[in-house]
């Protein structure tokens, strides 16, 4: 049971199989088992029994809020979430309870969901494994499996068994892991160079990165303001598109916002059917992580139609762009070959698969790594202190407290990309580095603003250069280069602020997961849904083969069969 | 033009001088380094008196050689940006500068949270957060406990 689908397993709420109490205990349980994977930071284990208490209340009514009614869930660490610790996985925030929940949380809480707890994560996001957090790495749940143990090369009696297991990707690594090892049915992650689709690929689960200005950013703890966007980790595709949401609440603010525009007006004549149509669209409030939040300004006010993901059959009118500057040096050829596979895969179906050009794609990492840097040097200078957080006893003057309390508080990656920042903001550098960064930034929106007015309807590529390293390996190099090697083929899509999804395609032949990124356009995200639920039911991804949670599981609900793609 | 149009250009004529003037200033501050500053500095740049501005503008230290020269990497990096031909492109700021920015009603909404806002800060008397005193620089390099010092 616990390795169905969102979907699945709310209609087996809702049909009574199981309560939500059960459902809660048995994937607190399985937390409690996997621990070794270091996914979790807080399990908030009270929290979640009420909640779940209050979730069958309302089933027992027969009044589910919706689909998302006592589904577990959980939330990286650097959402805020009222009375739980929020740390970002920093020392700076240890013991840091909030008063506040982030919008997406209080949405998701409003739907029902039950908070299991919050994930473990790079250092305040910083990174691409998932490794720099203060609380230790994440294991990929992949180390763990059968599909991996496999396809390893037994090692010696005298090697402990643990010590070859593979990084979880980053930051939204714990997201991810708690996701594929089946302790919760959805998770959220945040995205700014690739944070959610690189651990969705090396867990292989479904990681989607919304457009930039859809979902509010209200309580995300901010990297980087003009890219980040909350993302959303589930198991399949449908799954995504259900907590990114089918009906929404920001009908009801429009409403809000266009009575009072009009109540200035002269337009009294259309009051009385202003009126009813208020009340009758206020009814539909049922809510979603997407649209407008008075508390984030950078969220559009547009008005969406609510949908419901079509199952596609026909592919022939769809046009995939396949970039050719993707194919960058240290590109694993097992990554290539999946890609290409993929790529026939749609044209064997009738679409047309065209080679397009990105042309400053090998700057878009440069670019970002400048942009990244500045604004985590804006962003992280509200940590001094005084009003939250760690705080030295130093107390000669403010400077030097303040000195002391980042040097206590931060890490060494932190403080790298701060001082970076800051160079590059520098009077004498502004022009040369900043404004240059933002100039080529324009540039790559501008590519790829040619390429989907040329009538390209979705982008193909790959996600990462190979798949999930062990973690003796990664540590070999620093952060920064492994971020500069791994957000290269993501950042650009940030950059763009233009949706991604993360899909999992095949096993490598290490038995772990391989994922392709498909690249919409801006607010398209139901026909990028649409198209990667089409490619998922194609590919058949295995299910990956825990042995924690066969212990836990009875009456499994399959609903994935081998068939493997690769 | 309506109100909202009218705001809309006027914030972008601002925006438009405020970017004007700066480049104003910074082409003023390089009086004497415009031959330089078309030749890649790279490691000429990051002097001790960079890196000593750079400790306590972003008050946070160096610790050891490996900080130093992770940002000596992190310019070297960056330095691949002159590559690129930026003629005539205007910076990006945000991917939506065609929209409007929300603005809402200016009437207080919420508020009255100063027991919980207080919760989180180590140091506080009755309703003030505690800071220590003020206006007081922090040390020159040889007096401050850093790395760079002797460098």
């Amino acid at each position: 049971m616990l390795r169905a689908s969102l979907r699945q397993i709310s209609a087996a709420l809702k049909e009574g199989q199981i309560t939500p109490t059960e459902l809660c205990q048995r994937c607190l349980a399985l937390v409690r088992s996997t621990q070794f994977l270091n996914a979790y930071i807080t399990v908030a284990e009270e929290t979640a029994l009420k909640q779940a208490e209050e979730s069958e209340k309302r089933y027992q009514r027969g009044q589910p809020l919706g689909e998302l009614d006592g589904i577990p869930i959980a939330v990286k660490d650097n959402f805020n979430t009222a009375g739980i610790e929020t740390t970002c996985a920093s020392n700076m925030l240890k013991g840091y309870i909030s008063p506040y929940n982030a919008t997406v949380v209080q949405k998701l809480l409003d739907q029902g969901a039950v908070l299991l707890g919050k994930t473990n994560l790079d250092e305040f996001a910083m990174g691409s494994g998932s490794t720099d957090g203060v609380f230790g790495p994440v294991r990929n749940p992949w180390s763990y499996s059968r599909q991996y143990k496999e396809k390893s090369i037994p090692r010696s009696d005298s090697e402990p068994e643990n010590s070859n297991w593979v990084i979880a990707g980053g930051s939204s690594g714990g997201s991810a892991a708690a996701v594929s090892a089946f302790t919760c049915f959805a998770a959220l992650g945040s995205d700014t160079g690739g944070s959610t689709r690189n651990p969705a690929a090396h867990c292989g689960v479904v990681g989607l990165k919304p457009t930039y200005g859809l979902i509010s950013r209200h309580g995300l703890i901010p990297l980087v303001n003009s890219m980040d966007v909350p993302g959303i980790l589930t198991r399949c595709v449908d799954d995504a598109a259900v907590v990114l949401g089918i009906t929404t609440t920001y009908i009801f603010v429009c409403s809000m916002s266009l009575f009072r525009r009009l109540s200035q007006s002269k337009l009294n004549s259309i009051y009385p059917i202003y009126i009813f149509l208020f009340f009758s669209v206020s009814c539909h409030v049922s809510g979603s992580l997407a649209g407008h939040d008075p508390k984030d300004s950078t969220t559009v006010q547009d008005i969406f139609q609510p949908f419901a993901l079509p199952t596609l059959t026909d592919v022939s009118k769809l046009s995939i762009g396949i970039p050719k500057e993707y194919h960058v040096p240290g590109l694993s050829s097992e990554i290539l070959a999946v890609w290409s596979k993929a790529a026939d895969l749609f044209k064997n179906a009738g679409a047309k698969v065209v080679e397009v050009s990105l042309p400053h794609t090998h700057y878009s990492i440069v670019c970002y790594h400048v942009l990244c840097t500045a604004e985590v040097a804006s962003n992280m200078a509200r940590f001094d202190g005084l009003e939250y957080g760690h705080r030295s006893d130093m107390s000669k003057s403010t400077e030097s407290m303040y000195a002391a309390t980042r040097r206590e508080g931060f890490s060494d990656v932190v403080r790298g990309r701060i001082l970076s920042g800051n160079y590059f903001l520098l009077k004498q550098n502004y022009e040369d580095y900043f404004v240059k960064a933002q100039k080529v930034r324009r540039l790559i929106a501008n590519d790829f603003v040619k390429v989907f007015g040329s009538g390209i309807d979705i982008l193909l590529t790959p996600i990462t250069l190979s798949d999930a390293i062990p973690y003796v390996e990664f540590i070999k190099e620093d952060n920064r280069t492994r971020s500069t090697q791994d957000d290269i083929l993501t950042q650009a899509a940030n950059m763009a602020g233009l949706p991604a999804v993360n899909v999992p395609t095949a096993l490598s032949e290490r038995g772990l997961p391989i994922g392709l990124q498909f690249i919409g356009r801006s607010f398209q995200e139901k026909q990028l849904l649409t198209v990667a639920k089409w490619f998922e039911k194609q590919v058949q991804f295995p299910m990956i083969q825990l042995e924690e949670v066969k212990k836990h599981d009875d009456g499994v609900l399959q609903h994935q069969k081998s068939a493997s793609f690769s | 033009m309506t109100p909202r149009n009218r705001f809309r250009w006027r914030v972008m004529r601002v925006l438009a001088l405020c970017r004007w003037l700066r480049g104003g200033t910074v082409r003023a501050l390089r009086l004497g380094a415009a031959a330089a500053s078309s030749a890649p500095p790279s490691q000429d740049s990051v002097t001790v008196e960079v890196l000593d501005h750079l400790e306590r503008l972003a008050l946070v230290d160096f610790r050891d050689a490996e900080g130093v020269e992770r940002l000596r990497e992190a310019v070297r990096f960056a330095e691949r940006l002159r590559e690129v031909n930026t003629e005539g492109i205007e910076p990006l700021d945000s991917v939506l500068e065609d929209r409007c920015l929300y603005l809402r009603e200016d009437d207080v909404t919420e508020g009255n949270c100063t027991a919980e806002l207080l919760k989180n800060a180590r140091e506080k008397v009755e309703e003030y957060f505690v800071a220590p005193p003020g206006n007081i620089p922090l040390p020159e390099l040889e007096e401050r406990d850093t790395f760079l010092k002797g460098s």
